[in-house]
């Protein structure tokens, strides 16, 4: 007996309540928004400069010692955590530090790093320092510079591709639910005050390249059944294309869930903040691809009379080259 | 119907085994990675039994090549280093004053007095006591420029030459500067790679990024300190002319001139000429070795212009001290005792022996040009590294056992098919990963297991619409065509639109998140390929065996 997600044939109508589901998306993005507006996002060294170090010791951490240890130094504001993971060893505790970027210099200074990893080691003998990253300010703001335009031209030009293989109406959908993804989920990191690092953008555009990836799998059958089904209306035609795409859509966002998850649970500390952007963005992607992307090509509507019998001369040129 | 060319069917084949094989060697990390590193020690000509041992570790005709460890998985250390490459402005000038006092000599007659005014430190103000003559003293001065080779081809020369009151000032050209900077950033980027060699780590990366910087990154070191000092230093040797010595590191040192502290007798300052005699750009050797009193020094030999000019100038001064300066330290000030022709001396301080053979490779590897300014650096421990990399196994490997038990129930015979693909697929990201001597970093480990996920995808598109052809019942054979044929618009498109995201990634990103992008984007050429050619082509030779009446997928 085969395992099925969902029966065979399904007639859901997804958009029953489609300006709702819609107003909906929009009130979420302007709640992540407002997160990210007000609470701002708890960034890293990549962004803010700094330094943070890694220490491991077979004793318990206590917090308050490594203060009492390093706030003589006078580093300004200093954020010290531990660390857990499930893969950790009984006699393995782990803490980040992060002091901030020191205002009076513009590079990164070795001596304060070792000033710290000294007073640290009079307190808790036989700590280690497992990893020391250092981020001078001048590098910290071309990062964030460097991050925005990425993600900025990745949304510029898958809208320009769609706008060439499908129509405008189907281009504007998908970007729409991309921001739609990127903000939901800078909103949730922002709300948690997760760490947002350099990673966190690598994670971003990932969402960006599953949630097209959806999106585009819908509006690939939403335009093969415009042609198939030249009098249904629109919403009808949308409705049928995601029923029959609703199948492969929970199987792929299962397994790639599946996998990511795994990564989750055992992949280690390090980028857990990392695969928690990207399980978050599969979920959010999945929803955006039909509530967010196919509403608005519904709300837009589509130009009806491209999909003529002879494909050269329909609306769009590349529409058909693969066929 | 469900053809398959004899050629295609091969090169498919072959494509996988070559996947296969060149994925092989990481298998077996460890025994490959001892297996290479000794091969490279035989190759220079030293060999033990051991090391032909460790190198028969592995066949030598197997493929060798292994995915590189990022410094995440590895440990080591990372810096990224600005160049300052105003520093070398104030170097040329000042060499560039003897020059200019030299052609303007002979013009005292017409333009009086000549002396050197303070200015900045880019450029040179040369003060004439008879303004009016101003312009034969430009004249004269504009003959030293020397044309530049720029890119647009337009005729600049180096220095550019004006008339401020009674003081000429000479300054450097833009296109000087430009040509400048980027020929200091090469020097500097080939200094760095020579003094991390001389140290012999494994692998190590240097790159110039952008304009004015160079990234640093060598596996296995212990800290990123540590290859600070081994690069750190900019080992700038130059004798200087000594014009006193004093006690008072304020003191007016006069007009081209400057104070240095001594590097081993505290509160001594010596004043010298900025304008060195020779400079460790001349050097043509330095050794470590020992003095008459058997104190560690470095010998050091020029070559021929440096041996003539430093000839030349002990014969002039003979009895006239004369300053050893490292790094804006003066090491010693020694009084010339007798012409010294043959080019070769010296250096005695208060070295310790690891001291002296330390300055001896700096000096041999030769002087950074300029000074560096560090914006990052990461030390990252081996056993972070270590750790990362086995929690990254077994997440890997669950998520991987996790998608094939879940397609095997949903597909049933295909999803076995998929699974296969699957496998095949993963084995050629790795051999694309090692051919191309990719590094695998932390998140490129989330990039395979994201494409584990994802790489599914493909099949199940192309399974689901098989199904829905099945529905409209014209034949297994039909639906199985129909299927690949329409499910390859959608596939394309969604992998095509990542893809961008992946090479945009790759373009901007640096560091871990390049090794995210080349990951991710091999994996979906690769699941792609496999989706489209290798499930189908398990399919057509099942189906040809079998014919079966109907099909369930």
């Amino acid at each position: 007996m085969r395992l099925r997600l969902v029966p065979a044939q399904t007639s859901f109508d997804f958009f029953k309540r489609w300006r709702l589901w819609l107003g909906i998306s929009g009130l979420m993005m302007v709640v992540a928004f407002g997160s990210f507006a007000l609470r701002g996002l708890n960034y890293g060294i990549d962004f803010r400069g700094g330094t943070t170090i890694r220490t491991e010791s077979t004793t318990a951490v206590d917090i308050g010692t490594y203060r009492d240890a390093i706030t003589p130094l006078g580093l300004g504001d200093v954020v010290i955590s531990e660390v857990f993971d499930p893969g950790f060893r009984a006699d393995q505790h782990v803490a980040m530090i992060r002091i901030q970027a020191q205002d009076d210099q513009e590079a990164i200074s070795a001596a304060m790093t070792q000033t710290v990893e000294d007073a640290l080691a009079a307190v808790v003998p036989d700590i280690k320092f497992v990893s020391v990253e250092s981020v001078g300010p001048k590098v910290s703001g071309e990062l964030v510079q460097t991050a925005v335009l990425a993600v900025v031209l990745a949304i510029g030009a898958v809208l320009i591709y769609i706008w060439m293989r499908f129509e405008w109406q189907f281009a504007l959908g998908a970007v729409v639910a991309l921001i739609h993804d990127v903000l939901l989920t800078i909103g949730i990191f922002s709300e948690l005050q997760i760490k947002f690092d350099l990673a966190i953008i690598a994670a971003l555009l990932t969402i960006v390249g599953y949630s097209l990836n959806d999106t585009v799998v819908v509006f690939d059958r939403v335009r093969e059944n415009l042609r198939k089904y030249k009098q249904k209306p629109l919403k009808e035609v949308m409705n049928l294309s995601i029923n029959e795409t609703l199948s492969r859509t929970l199987m792929t966002s299962l397994t790639t869930l599946l996998a990511l998850i795994a990564l989750f649970v055992l992949g280690g500390d390090v980028i857990r903040g990392f695969v928690f952007a990207m399980i978050w963005g599969v979920i959010v992607g999945t929803y955006s691809s039909v509530f967010v992307a196919s509403a608005i090509l519904l709300f837009l509507g589509v130009k009806r009379d491209w999909s003529k019998p002879d494909p050269k001369n329909s609306g769009n040129q590349f529409a058909n080259v693969d066929a | 119907m469900l053809h398959f060319d004899t050629w295609k069917r091969v090169l498919i084949w072959l494509l996988c085994a070559a996947g296969l094989i060149l994925a092989m060697p990481n298998a077996f990390y460890t025994r490959v990675e001892q297996s290479n590193d000794a091969r490279a020690v035989i190759e220079t000509g030293m060999t033990t039994p051991e090391l032909e041992a460790q190198a028969g570790q592995w066949p030598a005709f197997l493929p060798s090549s292994l995915v590189n460890l990022g410094l995440d998985l590895r440990g080591g250390a990372h810096l990224l280093a600005e160049v300052r490459v105003a520093d070398v402005y104030e170097n040329r000038m000042q060499a560039m004053w003897p020059e200019i006092r030299d052609v303007l000599r002979p013009e005292r007659a017409s333009i009086g007095t000549i002396r050197l005014q303070p200015s900045a430190p880019d450029a040179l103000r040369i003060r004439i006591s008879q303004p009016e003559n101003m312009a034969r003293a430009l004249e004269v001065v504009r003959g030293l420029a020397r044309p530049v080779q720029t890119l647009s081809g337009a005729g600049s020369t180096d220095i550019v030459v004006s008339g401020d009151g009674a003081e000429i000032v000479v300054a450097l050209s833009d296109a000087e500067k430009l040509a400048s900077d980027d020929r200091t950033v090469k020097q500097a980027l080939e200094i760095i790679r020579r003094r991390i060699d001389e140290v012999g780590t494994r692998e190590p990366t240097i790159q110039r990024q952008g304009t004015e910087r160079i990234l640093i990154q060598v596996p296995g070191i212990g800290s990123a300190a540590e290859l600070k000092a081994i690069i750190g230093t900019t080992a700038q040797l130059t004798f200087n002319p000594v014009v006193g010595r004093g006690s008072d590191p304020d003191a007016s040192a006069g007009v081209g001139n400057k104070i240095l502290p001594s590097m081993d007798q505290e509160g001594v300052y010596y004043t010298i000429e900025a304008a060195p005699v020779v400079t460790g750009e001349d050097l043509v050797d330095a050794q470590p070795s020992f003095d008459q009193n058997g104190r560690p020094a470095v010998s050091f030999r020029f070559d021929t212009t440096g041996a003539r000019k430093f000839g030349d100038y002990t014969r002039d001064n003979i009895g006239a001290p004369f300053a050893i300066v490292l790094d804006d330290e003066v090491i010693s000030a020694p009084v010339i005792q007798s012409h010294i022709p043959g080019g070769s001396g010296i250096i005695t301080g208060n070295f310790t022996v690891e001291e002296s053979t330390n300055l001896a490779v700096l000096l041999r590897a030769g002087a950074l040009p300029a000074g560096l300014e560090f914006l990052e650096e990461r030390t990252i421990g081996p056993e972070l590294g270590a750790d990362s990399i086995e929690a990254g196994k077994v997440a890997t490997g669950i998520a991987f056992a996790g998608v094939l038990i879940f397609m095997g129930l949903s597909y049933g015979l295909f999803g076995l098919f998929a699974n296969i693909a699957l496998i095949l697929n993963i084995a050629m990201i790795f051999g694309l990963l090692s051919l191309i001597g990719a590094t695998l970093t932390l998140p490129g480990i989330a990039g395979i297991v994201l494409t584990v996920g994802m790489a599914v995808d493909a099949n199940v598109l192309i399974f689901e619409r098989i199904r829905e052809e099945l529905k409209t019942a014209r034949g297994p054979a039909r639906a199985i065509e129909l299927g690949y044929e329409k499910a390859l618009s959608a596939i394309l498109d969604a992998n095509i639109t990542t893809f961008i995201t992946a090479v945009i990634l790759f373009a901007i990103g640096s560091g871990p998140v390049r090794g995210f992008a080349i990951t991710l984007g091999l994996g979906l050429i690769t699941s792609v390929f496999t989706a489209i050619y290798v499930t189908r082509l398990l399919i057509v030779v099942w189906f040809e065996r079998r014919r079966p009446k109907t099909i369930e997928v």
